[in-house]
């Protein structure tokens, strides 16, 4: 029992200068995983948070060097579980790419459809999640009640709730359920009704808004500097949504908005992520009516070799931009692989950002960064 | 910026640069000890402004090792890959941390994924790995861990 006593003295040294040292997780509920952050405390001021990360590194870069190009897919569903489908897409696209393959119109459509419906889900996980680390309960039960519909429709579908593995080189594995486009619709009708109860309940409270504004600040150059990608950058006011800039499937058909905020604070990357849930239903709507026939699969040899060279391709998940770079010596297994997390990014920025200001607002600020830790450790 | 004018700006900057063939961008290979002179002109030159590195990754190739950088530029949208080989038994190369802080965390993962040594990087320790982990680099093709390595 004393010996229990000794290691937790260790842990929280006190320095020469006074400061403190506290650990946060790798077992804490508003890490939202195995984040491990070791802060360095003057009183209740943040003097340095430095991240320990690998407590559920796989190194799933080392696993893929001996996996086909058809099985390496269902791997990388484990990295950022909240955006399977966009994780799975860009490591399709980077295969295509050098396979050379034409994706047939009705794959593109379904696979840009689930994109967004992934982008739904994991911005309405962030969105309770975050709000119950600030100590609101009752969004997380709205927003989960939203969030189980679209696993629905993806279940019916795919036939997983969570790593869907649905994206394969050449289009996708299996055709969209009959039930698919009226659930949508379904389910956009349900969202449309229940947008405003986000607004009342958390986005227009006071208290909220004094917790998120002025925190966390990043200014639009750090936001580059640190390679921040997604809802955080845009926060910033950084252009850098990927569907804009290099448009891939059929996003430079539809009609969307990039949605920048100039506060560069925790409240700005908040109204980003609320937006652009909203500019999902959009992209939805556009695509969900007229889903073209035909193929929702091109015809691909069934071992699928890359002509040697390096591909790189990226996308934009719910967090960032993701990357996918291989370089291929012409074999059936690639011989190096590397996946650019926005994750792993956007957490570096995390001691930027928080040093000077307070303990407590520490936690909006992850929040806000929507850190999911499996995509930042590999 | 289109591929021709950049490669007349970047030979300007830097005479011994060579091209590598195929690949989406204009990919360009570098001595390591031109490394840090030539990232700082990529940075602060008005005309490149290549002001966001969005990959920073290492390769084995078993006779040495590349680094390989993508940088892009939010003002002009291009995009380069500059590699650099380096010795694989004493891999070094200068630290760009300071030029591009995103830089910090992927350089002490290629440090401890692939053992390349960053001269003057402010914080060179282990961020994925384990305290005390020492010696082999995970990463390397010659990596062998008779518990955990997976194979199909």
């Amino acid at each position: 029992m004393y010996r229990e006593t000794e290691i937790i003295k260790d842990a929280t040294a006190i320095d020469a200068d006074g400061d403190l040292v506290i650990n946060v997780g790798p077992q804490h509920p508003a890490t939202h995983g195995v984040l491990h952050l070791v802060i360095t405390l003057n009183g209740e001021t943040i003097k340095k948070v430095e991240p320990h990360l690998g407590y559920i590194h796989r190194s799933i870069e080392k696993m893929c060097e001996s996996l086909s190009y058809r099985q390496f897919i269902y791997v990388t569903s484990r990295m950022d579980y909240l955006s399977a489908h966009i994780n799975n897409h860009a490591c399709a696209l980077c295969v295509e790419k050098g396979l050379q393959v034409e994706i047939p119109p009705r794959a593109q459509v379904i696979r840009v459809l689930m994109d967004e419906l992934t982008r739904l889900a994991s911005h309405e996980l962030w969105w309770g999640a975050m709000a119950m680390d600030l100590g609101a309960f009752t969004p997380f039960f709205h927003a989960f009640r939203e969030r189980e519909t679209i696993n629905d429709i993806m279940e019916e579908t795919c036939g997983a709730r969570l790593t869907m593995n649905y994206m394969v080189p050449g289009g996708v594995m299996a055709d969209i359920h009959p039930n698919f486009q009226k659930r949508v619709k379904d389910f956009i009708q349900l969202y449309k009704s229940k947008i405003d109860e986000y607004d009342e309940l958390v986005t227009g409270n006071i208290i909220f808004q004094n917790r998120m504004k002025g925190v966390g600040y990043l200014s639009t150059e750090d936001a580059i500097s640190y390679g921040c990608t997604g809802p955080t950058a845009r926060g910033s006011g950084v252009s850098c949504d990927i569907r804009k800039l290099y448009p891939y499937e059929v996003y430079s058909k539809v009609e969307f908005d990039e949605i920048l905020e100039k506060g560069c604070d925790s409240f700005a990357r908040y109204m980003v992520r609320i937006k652009e849930m909203q500019q999902s239903i959009r992209i939805i709507e556009q695509l969900i009516e007229n889903i073209p026939e035909g193929d929702f699969q091109a015809k691909t040899k069934a071992v699928l070799k890359l002509p040697k060279g390096e591909f790189y391709s990226r996308v934009e998940t719910a967090r960032g931009e993701f990357g996918v770079y291989i370089i291929s010596e012409g074999g059936m297994t690639p011989y190096r692989i590397k996946f650019r997390s926005p994750g792993f990014s956007n957490l570096s920025a995390l001691d930027h950002m928080a040093r000077g200001s307070k303990i407590g607002d520490l936690i909006a600020m992850m929040g806000t960064l929507d850190l999911v830790i499996p995509d930042i450790d590999r | 910026m289109i591929t021709e004018e950049l490669k007349i700006k970047i030979n300007e900057l830097l005479p011994s640069v060579t091209y590598e063939e195929g690949g989406e961008w204009p990919t360009l290979n570098i001595e390591s000890k031109d490394w840090l002179r030539f990232a700082d002109s990529l940075r602060n030159d008005d005309q490149l402004f290549f002001n966001y590195l969005f990959c920073v990754t290492c390769v084995d190739w078993k006779t040495h090792l590349t680094m390989v950088y993508h940088l892009t530029s939010t003002k002009h949208r291009h995009t380069i890959v500059v590699k650099s080989k380096l010795d694989r038994n004493n891999p070094e190369i200068e630290t760009v941390s300071h030029i591009w802080r995103t830089a910090d965390f992927h350089e002490r993962e290629a440090y401890e994924m692939f053992g390349v040594k960053f001269l003057n990087h402010p914080d060179l320790r282990l961020l994925i790995l384990p305290d005390g982990w020492e010696g082999k680099n995970p990463m390397r093709k010659d990596f062998e861990d008779p518990v955990n390595m997976i194979r199909l």
